[in-house]
């Protein structure tokens, strides 16, 4: 073999090994950053202690934590940081998938009407206690159920019309009017408080999490997320072009709806928890993207990772910046977001990243 | 024959732009087709590589209905080449050639991916454009990197669309006469959709010629490359000479309505 072949063989391994080191670093990052999550909040529990009792539960006999970190940790704190990391983890991963089926920079995990069709679930629950499901869960049953209705009703008009991308986002754009109107609507007749409390679940918040809740969102991440990833090849090729992927032996309409599906699902199933946390699904693709370019095996779950630690980062800055009140984390993602997002935008030389 | 198509119909809506094609592809053959705009040139190679499905006739890859055959199994087989495509997002050069391995691939590229990919990327001289990104660098050599991807696809057919509309006269003979030798030396076989009629006469053992959805004629570049045949389906007045063997086109002038 020549010599230069090694050479772009080495060079293309270095390329490789590049993107997985940004991985890890990234992993890194995120357990420094829940770490610190952690610790901070009223009752005031070292770094250390942190972590100790979060170890002393897998290891026990080791780091004896006291009885107070242990409950303030596990308790309270823990539940909402991991709803954080899946939340930030499963909006990041959507929103790659959707870009990248949509092959549109501007599709986000709310591109499809999902969210304003949870958020409508979500005020018809409120509003009129009228729901699929009675008892504790009515809103969050109510807004999956929608969010997942919306997406029906796109997937279902993309499959009459030829799953064109085009058409997918100009359905997922109606659809958003759609459902806004509705909630304007019940809003415009409703109670003052009741309109107040949907007002309050549409900002986004990561309050209302639990063990519970953190199980079914798990669930959900530990279901699409790996199916999306296996897709990866498929995914890349189709941001060549549809004519491309076909040509290749990819069957682009299946693998569209597919892909549209599991994120359609992966956003439900946060949404109707968290209420809507914007921003997050559509720029920690372009992050990712910036740092180590567009292959679909990396982007994907690289992006999740840094939705992650962008999340929980907003979402500690939300509880602490003016404690003892604490921000709702949908108001502070854009906060944070936003200028950061314009500085990387700025420094980049290049017409697209 | 390595296909046969046989009474291939397409239409867009109401709109119909193929009406009853029939020809054959051989083995180690190069076929152009040539014709004005809108004859239907892009429109049948797609429609032979089932982008587009028609809606009349048959295609058979060596005597087995292409109707029948699962897009990954026509993929290995076949290679596309678009006159251009724009990614959304960035890619470099050698990924996007990594992905006609596709077809090949599993999760993870294997080194014999990588050393078809370092090979197609040899043989088209692109090696230096390796880890650029594909939307940065010229047309020119964006068309290269799709004839390598289609190469890198190890297809004993390959469908090009106008490969050749945006190089240098000097890449214009480079790519040609690498597709030529590749025929020659694995016994792929090649058709081309292609504008340049001098090109087409110089590099195609038979030449078809479309002409509003149609086959005008079809055969040797001799017998088809006529000044008569010319005038008639591009309304231009040429010469044609004979240089090596091979019909030389010089155009005259165009008749205007």
């Amino acid at each position: 073999m020549p010599p230069e072949t090694t050479d772009l063989r080495e060079e293309y391994t270095r390329f490789i090994g590049r993107k997985i080191l940004f991985i890890a670093i990234l992993a890194v990052l995120l357990i420094l950053i829940a770490g610190i999550a952690t610790s901070l909040g009223s009752a005031n529990i070292p770094l250390i202690d942190t972590y100790a009792a979060i170890v002393d539960r897998f290891l026990p006999d080791y780091f004896n934590p006291s009885n107070l970190a242990t409950n303030v940790v596990w308790n309270l704190r823990l539940p909402r940081i991991l709803m954080g990391v899946f939340a930030g983890i499963g909006l990041a991963v959507a929103g790659s998938a959707m870009q990248g089926i949509l092959r549109n920079p501007l599709a986000s995990p709310y591109t499809l009407g999902i969210a304003s069709a949870a958020g409508f679930g979500a005020a018809l629950a409120i509003l009129l206690g009228k729901g699929f499901v009675g008892g504790e869960y009515l809103v969050i049953a109510n807004a999956f159920i929608f969010a997942l209705l919306a997406s029906v009703v796109i997937i279902g008009i993309a499959r009459y019309k030829g799953a064109r991308p085009e058409t997918m986002i100009l359905a997922g754009i109606a659809i958003m009017y759609f459902f806004s109107a509705m909630t304007s609507l019940l809003q415009y007749f409703g109670e003052a408080d009741a309109v107040k409390e949907v007002v309050f679940w549409m900002l986004g918040d990561l309050d209302r999490s639990s063990w519970d809740t953190l199980g079914l969102v798990g669930i959900v991440l530990v279901c699409c997320i790996p199916l999306l990833i296996l897709k990866s090849w498929d995914l890349n090729v189709m941001g060549a072009g549809d004519e491309t992927a076909k040509s290749l032996g990819v069957q682009v309409e299946k693998v569209r709806i597919l892909s549209m599906v599991l994120a359609a699902l992966l956003t439900a199933s946060i949404v109707c928890f968290t209420g809507t946390i914007g921003f997050i699904g559509l720029v920690s693709p372009h992050i990712t993207r910036m740092a180590i370019g567009g292959d679909n095996r990396f982007l994907l779950p690289a992006s999740g990772i840094v939705g992650a630690v962008l999340l929980v980062g907003a979402d500690t800055i939300a509880r602490n910046i003016i404690a003892p009140v604490i921000l709702p984390v949908g108001i502070m993602t854009s906060f944070i977001g936003v200028p950061f997002f314009f500085y990387l935008i700025m420094r980049k030389r290049r017409e697209y990243w | 024959m390595r296909l046969q198509i046989k009474n291939l119909a397409f239409s867009y809506g109401s709109t119909q732009i193929l009406k009853g094609i029939n020809m054959e592809l051989g083995s180690s053959d190069v076929l152009g087709i040539v014709g004005p705009n809108g004859a239907g040139k892009s429109t049948l190679i797609r429609c032979i590589d089932r982008i587009l499905v028609p809606q009349h006739g048959t295609v058979l890859l060596d005597g087995q209905e292409m109707k029948h055959m699962s897009s990954m199994e026509i993929a290995k087989r076949i290679g596309y080449v678009p006159q251009s495509i724009s990614n959304t997002f960035p890619a470099t050069v050698f990924d996007t050639v990594l992905m006609g391995r596709r077809p090949h691939l599993g999760w993870r590229s294997s080194e014999e991916d990588i050393d078809a990919v370092l090979e197609v990327l040899r043989i088209l001289k692109i090696k230096y454009l390796a880890m650029r990104d594909f939307n940065e660098i010229s047309g020119g050599q964006q068309q290269k990197v799709l004839i390598a991807r289609a190469l890198a696809q190890d297809a004993e057919i390959l469908l090009l669309d106008e490969p050749t509309s945006n190089l240098d006269i000097r890449h214009q003979l480079e790519v040609m006469e690498i597709l030529t030798k590749l025929v020659k030396k694995k016994g792929i076989s090649v058709m081309m959709a292609i504008h340049d009629l001098n090109l087409a006469s110089r590099y195609s053992d038979r030449i078809i010629m479309l002409n509003g959805g149609s086959v005008r004629d079809a055969g040797d570049p001799v017998s088809v490359l006529t000044a008569e045949n010319i005038q008639s389906v591009y309304g231009v007045e040429v010469i044609v000479k004979r240089e090596a063997d091979k019909p030389y086109i010089i155009p005259i002038r165009s008749f205007g309505d």
